[in-house]
This record gives structure tokens, C-alpha cells and sequence, in this order.
């Protein structure tokens, strides 16, 4: 049994009615069409489906846009385009090849503001992480990518890289336009011509960026962006003339994809699900592990693949640590995406809170003890409180499956052996959170956690330097860095 | 008594499983014929659960197979070259015995596959610094990225070049820290069957090669889809063999690599003797660590 917290009720600072709170919200107006088409060839086109989905935006439950459809016939014109633009794109001087990506680099951060506010209205983020986090990553992605394309001949000693042709990339809701630039900008710099398809609930701010690659001159059908659910995902990764898939997403539909290719010869990369561990030795400095914890499981509403959702604490620290990670949460303001102050925004979409709901249902039946801060939540929209489970076991569901939403489980453990078994005691392997202020220690955790990316004394940092990938059913293959382009090459012997 | 007279001690082949020869748990043998046709040899006949018990002792083995310093696996692969120079002409007749050629072709595989084990004794520490790297990130941390063992890797060798192609799958495998369970080639086992006593007399510790003869299509599915293997390499394989082992791989996701060498590719040292032949068999861990006050 976990001993609860000390202070359970009352928070740190308390200003009675002192005064009101003042929202901050954030001024931009985003123009939005209507209704939005396919970009195929560079150009705007109604879908052949002549069918369209509703857009709608997670904190108000308005629709926002209504967004194409894209069917077999869409599918196999978007491949079409792409694989045309290839050969002239493949043989364009690499150098040349960089300039337009350092000029998508560059509009992203023009349009940084626009961006920021469309990623908020469109997924429910708060405006504090799309402004700060989502849109300068993304730009980063290109930039850092521009200047791969024409130095591949060093990426790989001994070696020449090749592009494969056309990639089709399937990305997922939670980072639209940052998981959008994961995938093109690498895919680009090293030559190959993209079919994208962005999530369907978030498919907005790629829809924007397809008009930025129409500002910047990028070639018609280099990249091309269909919208749509599930069945288009699927026909463009049966698609005959795609030479490589590159997926991010639930390890499900991985699976399932991995299974659909087999055989196929086609390239295939997956960025997949976690349940992460954070680990916290009693001799780390705790306010910051604190500050970490919040950060790798409250960040993004806990849409994040690489989420902190298995906490273990120390025994000895786990009272403290309990306590002030109480105050700490009892301080994060949820609410409207577009305020400034917000900490955590709208759950993405109806059907992921019921996916979360059903989860703290688990937790609380099971037998764990479930915590939730006391934040005022709005009529409208879909939300979660901040929650947190003590009195865990690792057989529990909230221990061993992907939530996707603000649930953190909360475990303890007396040896370090014991913290490495219970944390690599999962499928799962993408990353790994350890804070201790000892030096020998931190590095003989981290080499023996199974995970692909190890934070130490910090959690969920990010950046188009630093490759990003999981162990394990986390999936193969990595984003970011120089080991990301690899598999966007072919490389001679 | 004369020379001629002496009746020949035969060797009884059997599998190489957890440091020891074990038979098989099936009580099933092969016959393995000369080029005429003639009975040279019974082999084992693996069956499913003799890879199972395979793949247990490979697991156990992992970890402390993995832990060891780099060098040290440097020294091991390299023992194992010494031994298999020493067994040469074993190795030579085995094989020149089962595969077209004759003696010349299989003194030239036998050389090149001790060849092969030396190159990789020297890749096991220097493949890291070539794969890993330091990553320039943009806020106060120090960010590197390493190369790590997966685990448990499955090797299956090309019916072609039987010990050249098992040693050219084999060696990148376990000199990034992996172990393997290795199915040898269904049609030329002979040089399958006696590897392990090389590796018996190699420092290499129990678990870290395990060696199986038998019947390829009878083992592909199992290895594939079984969930305590990490990776597969394989070559010499059908467009079906290639399907089976990918669609039993997504039950785990294992990563699989198909080796499609033929011919003379076996004997291009640029093309073999290369660490992206290593880079399918580690996973890349990025760390991240403040710096600063």
C-alpha cells in the first residue's frame, strides 16, 4: 500500500478570492475554408468520392471544416503524381533539392502564429505547447533536413545513398503538423516524392502546409496530401507502385499493417505505442523529478506515444514525492486550448475520451486508487482531469496498456534491479525517463532500460537532431538525426 | 594389425543447443547422401521443439553475452577463426563432399568464412563509433545516440555457401552482443553440424550460438512467429519462405532481414565485410542528459 499524500486537500499557495482569474487568450484569427479538397500535383482538387468528413474542434464541439474523403481512385492519383514527380525530383542537384526545403523551413516560421492557432482550434492543445513546441519543431525538422540532401555521400562511410520512389507516410492525430514534418522532410531531402495522409480528426494544419509548398514553388506532385479515415490509409499502403511505408500510430494497426506488407518487398517503418517508466531513485533531486513527471505524462493531454504513464518511485521518497506531485497537479489549469495559461487542453476527439474513461474505469475497479485534480472543467467540449493511480500492480490494465490520455500509474520499488525488471516488464520499448542526481548510476540505468529514446533527469524533449524510435512493439526503424534517413535510402554495396 | 584394417571411428552429428551437443528431443535423424547418392551421414532432424529449447537458452544468454566488453567479443570471434583454421580441412571434406565443386570450391568457401570471422572479431568494437554518433541538439543537453544489442536473432543459412553464407549471417549477429539460433542450410548440413565444436572450443559462452540441422519449411513458421525472438536473418529465401517469415514476424514485431546474395556476392568482401550488415541487428538508443548548472 502507498501512503497517501500528506497534504491532500489543500494546495501550496492558496489565494482565497483574491482576485478573478484572468484568461489570456490568444488574439490571431486563422481564416478556415469551408470545405477542403486534396492536394494532388500541386494543386487544390475536389475528391472523386465526392465525400467529405467534419473537422471539429475538441474544445467547443463545433465543426470547424469539412475535409475530403479520399477513395481508391484518389489514392491511386496521388501515387500517380507522385511517382511522375520522382524522376525529376531524384535528379534535381541535391543542392537545389535543399533550397526548397529551407524554404518551407522558413514559411512554417512566417506562418508560425496561423499555425500554432489552427493546430489549437483543430486538435485541442493548448496554445502554450502548439506555439511553442509543435510549430518551431516542425520548422526545425525542415531546416535541419534541408541541409542533409547534399551531404548524404557522409551520412553512411563507405556507402552512397539512393531515394526508393514514392513513400507513403500515415501519421496520426496528436502532433499533426510536427508528425507530418517527421515524415516529409527526411523523405524529401534524400529524394524520394511523399503521398501523406494526415490523421482524420487533425488533417488541418497539413492542408496548410500543402499551401506552403505551393508558395515556395515545391515541384507539383513531389508531395501530395489525401485526406480521409482508416480505408484510405490502407489503399495507400497496398498500393503496388509505393516503395515504402511509414507509419506512425497504435501498434494495432502496426501489426496489422506489417502483416498487409509482408512479402511485398515494400520498405516499411513504425513509430508505435508506449507505456513508458519514469524511474525515481530517492537520490534525485525531487522538485525537478516532480516538474518531469508532470511534464512526461500531462503534456499534450497524455497524447503522446513516448508518455511517462508508468511512474516508479523509490520507497523511501514515495510519500514526498506523492505529496508534492499532488500540489503540482492541483496547480495545472485545464480548459480552453487558447488561452495562454492553459496547461492542459481538449481531449482530442469523442471517441478517445471514452477510451480514457473506460481505462480510469479499469484502474478504479481493479482495485488502484485513483486521484484527480480538482479543476474547473467547461460545459462544451471533451475533457479529462488530470488523474493518478497509487496502490498499482503491474498486472493492472492502467500498468500495461497504452492510455493515451492524463492517467499516470504510480508504483514503487526498493532496488534499482527491481525499478529495470518491472520497467523493461512490457512490449512495449519506446522511451524512458530516470532521475537521480548520481552520475554512475544514471548512465548504468539508461544503458539497461529497453527503450529507444532515455531521458535523463528530464523527460519528453524532442528535436530534428536526435533520432526518435522504440525498441521492441514500439516499432523499427528511426525519425530525427542521421540514423532517420537511412530509411529513406537505399544504399549501395 | 594393418592400417587398412582398422575400422574407422564415425562421428555421430547432433545439434549444438546451450553450450552442449544434445541429440534431438524428436529421435529423428536425416540421411545425408554424397553427390552419387551414396549414405554419408545421419544427421538431427530438428524438430519445432528443439528450437524452442534454442531460443530459451539463447534468451538466457543474452544479457551477459551483451554485457561483455567489446573487446572481449573481439577476442571470442577471433578464437573462434583460430579454431576454424585449425578444423580446415574438416570442414573442407564435409563440404566438398555434399556440394558441387569439388575439393578446390570448398577450400576457398572454408578460408573465406575464417576470413569473414576475423573481419567481424574486429568490427565488435568499432561498429558502435561508426553506427552511434553525438547528436548537436538544440537546448542545454548532451544528446548521443548508441548501438545496442536487440537480443535474440535467428539466423537462416543459404542452402548456397553453407558454412561461407551461415558464418556471413551468424558473425554480424553476435558481434553487436546478440546470440543466435541458427538453422543451417536443409540441403548441405555437414558444416552446420560441426561448427559447434568450434565454437565449443571458442570461449564462446553457452547460449550464444546454437546450432540446428533439419528441415527448413518445418522450423520458418515457428522461429517466425515465435515472441521471445527479436530478429531474423535469413537468406536464400523463396518469395514464400520471405512471406512466412514476415507475416509471423508482425506477431512481435521482429525485425527481419533478407539476405539476397547469390553466387560470387558471398566472396565481395565490400559487400560483406560492411557494418550496415550489423546495423539490422542493434537498436539505436538516443539518451538524453542536462548540461549545465
Amino acid at each position: 500500500m502507498s501512503p497517501s499524500p500528506k497534504t491532500a486537500s489543500k494546495p501550496e499557495l492558496d489565494f482565497g478570492n483574491a482576485w478573478e482569474y484572468a484568461a489570456a487568450p490568444e488574439g490571431t484569427k486563422v481564416a478556415i475554408d469551408a470545405k477542403y479538397g486534396l492536394f494532388i500535383d500541386g494543386e487544390f482538387q475536389k475528391p472523386r468520392s465526392k465525400r467529405y468528413m467534419d473537422t471539429v474542434n475538441p474544445a467547443t464541439e463545433e465543426v470547424l471544416a469539412k475535409v475530403a474523403i479520399a477513395n481508391q481512385a484518389d489514392v491511386d492519383q496521388a501515387i500517380a503524381a507522385a511517382k511522375a514527380a520522382f524522376p525529376k525530383w531524384r535528379r534535381l542537384k541535391p543542392s537545389e533539392r535543399a533550397k526548397y526545403l529551407f524554404r518551407i523551413a522558413r514559411r512554417i516560421q512566417e506562418r508560425a502564429r496561423e499555425l500554432a492557432v489552427l493546430e489549437t482550434l483543430d486538435g485541442g492543445k493548448p496554445i502554450k505547447e502548439s506555439r511553442d513546441v509543435d510549430i518551431p519543431e516542425a520548422a526545425k525538422h525542415f531546416f535541419y533536413h534541408a541541409g542533409w540532401a547534399d551531404k548524404l555521400d557522409y551520412v553512411f562511410p563507405g556507402r552512397k545513398g539512393a531515394p526508393l520512389g514514392v513513400c507513403a507516410q500515415i501519421i496520426p492525430w496528436n502532433f499533426p503538423l510536427l508528425m507530418a514534418a517527421w515524415k516529409i522532410a527526411p523523405a524529401l531531402a534524400c529524394g524520394n516524392t511523399v503521398v501523406l495522409k494526415p490523421a482524420e480528426t487533425t488533417s488541418l494544419t497539413a492542408l496548410r502546409l500543402a499551401e506552403i509548398f505551393q508558395e515556395v514553388g515545391l515541384p507539383p506532385g513531389v508531395v501530395n496530401i489525401v485526406t480521409g479515415a482508416g480505408i484510405t490509409g490502407a489503399a495507400l499502403a497496398a498500393h503496388k507502385d509505393v516503395k515504402k511505408l511509414a507509419f506512425t500510430g497504435s501498434t494495432d494497426v502496426g501489426k496489422e499493417l506489417a502483416r498487409n506488407l509482408a512479402g511485398s518487398g515494400k520498405r516499411l517503418t513504425l513509430e508505435l505505442g508506449g507505456k513508458s517508466p519514469n524511474i525515481i531513485f530517492d537520490d534525485a533531486s525531487i522538485d525537478q523529478a516532480v516538474d518531469g513527471v508532470v511534464q512526461g505524462i500531462y503534456f499534450n493531454q497524455g497524447h503522446v506515444c513516448c508518455a511517462g504513464s508508468r511512474l516508479f518511485v523509490q520507497e523511501g521518497i514515495m510519500e514526498e514525492v506523492l505529496t508534492r506531485l499532488q500540489v503540482r497537479i492541483e496547480s495545472l489549469r485545464v480548459g480552453d486550448p487558447l488561452d495562454k495559461n492553459t496547461d492542459l487542453g481538449a481531449i482530442n476527439s469523442i471517441g478517445q475520451l471514452a477510451t480514457i474513461k473506460r481505462y480510469i474505469e479499469a484502474g478504479n475497479s481493479e482495485g488502484a486508487r485513483m486521484f484527480q485534480s480538482k479543476a474547473k472543467l467547461p460545459k462544451q467540449g471533451y475533457w479529462c482531469r488530470p488523474t493518478w493511480f497509487t496502490d498499482v500492480q503491474p498486472s493492472h490494465t492502467i500498468a500495461r496498456e497504452e492510455i493515451f490520455g492524463p492517467v499516470l500509474s504510480v508504483m514503487s520499488f526498493r532496488t534499482p534491479e527491481e525499478a529495470l525488471t518491472r520497467a523493461n516488464n512490457t512490449p512495449y520499448g519506446l522511451a524512458a525517463g530516470v532521475w537521480t542526481d548520481k552520475g554512475s548510476k544514471i548512465f548504468e540505468i539508461a544503458s539497461r532500460l529497453k527503450a529507444g529514446v532515455v531521458w535523463c533527469n528530464s523527460y519528453n524533449r524532442f528535436d530534428a537532431a536526435s533520432p526518435f524510435g522504440g525498441y521492441k512493439q514500439s516499432g523499427f526503424g528511426r525519425e530525427g538525426g542521421r540514423q532517420g534517413l537511412l530509411p529513406y535510402l537505399e544504399l549501395n554495396s | 594389425m594393418s592400417p587398412s584394417d582398422r575400422l574407422e571411428v564415425l562421428k555421430t552429428y547432433k545439434l549444438f543447443i546451450n553450450g552442449a551437443f544434445p541429440r534431438t528431443e524428436s529421435g529423428r535423424s536425416l540421411l545425408v547422401e554424397d553427390k552419387r547418392g551414396k549414405p554419408l551421414a545421419h544427421l538431427c532432424h530438428a524438430s519445432r521443439k528443439d528450437l524452442r529449447n534454442a531460443v530459451v537458452a539463447a534468451r538466457k544468454a543474452a544479457p551477459g553475452w551483451a554485457k561483455r566488453s567489446a573487446y572481449n567479443r573481439t577476442q571470442i570471434l577471433y578464437r573462434m577463426a583460430e579454431m576454424l583454421e585449425g578444423k580446415s580441412q574438416e570442414f573442407t571434406d564435409v563440404i566438398a563432399s555434399t556440394v558441387p565443386g569439388g575439393k578446390s570450391r570448398a577450400s576457398r568457401e572454408v578460408a573465406a568464412a575464417v576470413d569473414r570471422l576475423v573481419a567481424y572479431a574486429g568490427w565488435a568494437d568499432k561498429f558502435g563509433q561508426v553506427l552511434g554518433c553525438n547528436n548537436p541538439v538544440a537546448a542545454p543537453f548532451y544528446n548521443f545516440t548508441i548501438a545496442e544489442a536487440m537480443g535474440v536473432v535467428c539466423v537462416v543459412a543459404p542452402a548456397e555457401e553453407p558454412l561461407l553464407g551461415l558464418i556471413s549471417l551468424l558473425a554480424p549477429a553476435i558481434c553487436a552482443g546478440n546470440t543466435a539460433v541458427v538453422v543451417g542450410s536443409s540441403e548441405h548440413p555437414l558444416a552446420t553440424a560441426i561448427l559447434g565444436e568450434v565454437c565449443a572450443t571458442s570461449d564462446v559462452p553457452a547460449g550464444v550460438v546454437n546450432l540446428l540441422t533439419g528441415q527448413r519449411p518445418e522450423l520458418l513458421e515457428v522461429m517466425a512467429g515465435h515472441r521471445d525472438v527479436d530478429a531474423i536473418s535469413a537468406a536464400g529465401c523463396t518469395k514464400a519462405e520471405r512471406t512466412t517469415l514476415e507475416l509471423g514476424a508482425a506477431e512481435n514485431l521482429k525485425r527481419v532481414t533478407v539476405d539476397t546474395s547469390k553466387g560470387k556476392e558471398w566472396y565481395d568482401l565490400e559487400r560483406m565485410n560492411s557494418p550496415y550488415r550489423i546495423q539490422p541487428f542493434v537498436e539505436m538508443k538516443t539518451i538524453w542528459h542536462p548540461s549545465g548548472a
